[in-house]
């Protein structure tokens, strides 16, 4: 019988990680209010994906596809950028 | 994989664990189509937040966060009794699967009902961009640019929820009433992929409209 004890630990590890996003947005990090916001998401995120999701375990094919969707979603933000970034005005 | 020994296999596959590795893929390759359908509302977000930042600090003061992290709480603890619902399809316990699954969609229904009355709010407020849109002391355009995208991202998140919410309770009927668990495992677990996809969605739109910047 499988253990629940890595849901356990990733499920309290998302409250804690809850609680450090609502806890830095009320400190004056500055400019790094929003990558720390961020960073916190996506590591949020990497549990679920990785250990509810089961990815940890998945072979090379759904890795790839899992990852092809987050690639594609960061080109498609990053080169957006490139252009909103760079105009001057 | 437990499950995979008696599922019934369809005649293309060679085995159970083929089959269900193709079922898997299948989840995650429809996945990365939400990512596409939710990613150019999140584009949008960027793009004007990087643009108008003052206005969106202004605008997200006016949501309701701690309305907010609650509903987040509640689908953290929802892709738990989620995970529960797999692992007791995957070991054939029945009513531990059809009990998480129902918890699940309770949990799902709690988030829809917390956001049904911050919209509730929200309109009553004037913050809806329709024709009685009203925000004291801000630029109108830009403040209804981040309501519009408040209203849009949240609402089809909603809309997946109401998805899932709906599929667990089918799925949970289904396991009470059905001969054979096993056949139903994999389609358990898709599912779960599915929420805890949603649950993502959500941990990335909680702190971009919720907290832009609370510390001033």
């Amino acid at each position: 019988m499988s253990s629940i004890k890595p849901y356990v630990l990733v499920t309290i590890a998302l409250f804690l990680l809850l609680g450090a996003t609502i806890g830095a947005a009320y400190i004056d990090l500055g400019a790094f209010n929003t990558p720390v916001a961020m960073l916190i998401s996506l590591i949020k995120a990497g549990l679920i994906v990785t250990v509810f999701m089961h990815l940890r375990q998945a072979d090379g094919l759904i890795r790839l596809f899992a990852g092809v969707g987050v690639f594609w979603l960061a080109i498609m933000i990053l080169m957006t950028l490139t252009d909103f970034l760079t105009r001057g005005h | 994989m437990l499950a995979d020994a008696q599922a019934p296999v369809a005649h293309q596959f060679e085995t159970a664990e083929q089959q269900r590795g193709a079922a898997t893929l299948g989840i995650w390759l429809f996945l990365a189509t939400e990512v596409l359908f939710f990613g150019g509302l999140f584009l949008a977000y960027t793009v004007y937040r990087l643009k108008y930042p003052e206005a969106f600090h202004e605008a997200s003061s006016h949501t309701l966060v701690a309305f907010g992290a609650v509903n987040t709480g509640v689908l953290l603890l929802s892709s738990f009794t989620m995970v529960l619902a797999v692992r007791a399809g995957g070991i054939r316990q029945r009513t531990a699967a059809v009990g998480f699954l129902l918890v699940t969609a309770l949990l799902g229904l709690g988030f829809l009902a917390i956001k049904g009355c911050e919209y509730a709010h929200e309109i009553q407020e004037g913050l809806l961009p329709d024709a009685n849109f009203h925000l004291a002391g801000a630029d109108p355009h830009l403040s209804r640019m981040f309501f519009y995208l408040y209203f849009l991202m949240t609402g089809l998140h909603a809309l997946h929820v109401t998805i899932g919410v709906v599929l667990l309770i089918i799925f949970a009927a289904w396991a009470k009433m059905t001969a054979r668990l096993e056949g139903l495992a994999t389609a358990i677990d898709l599912l779960g992929l599915y929420w805890h996809f949603v649950d993502i969605v959500w941990v990335f739109l909680f702190p971009l409209i919720y907290l832009v910047s609370r510390h001033s």
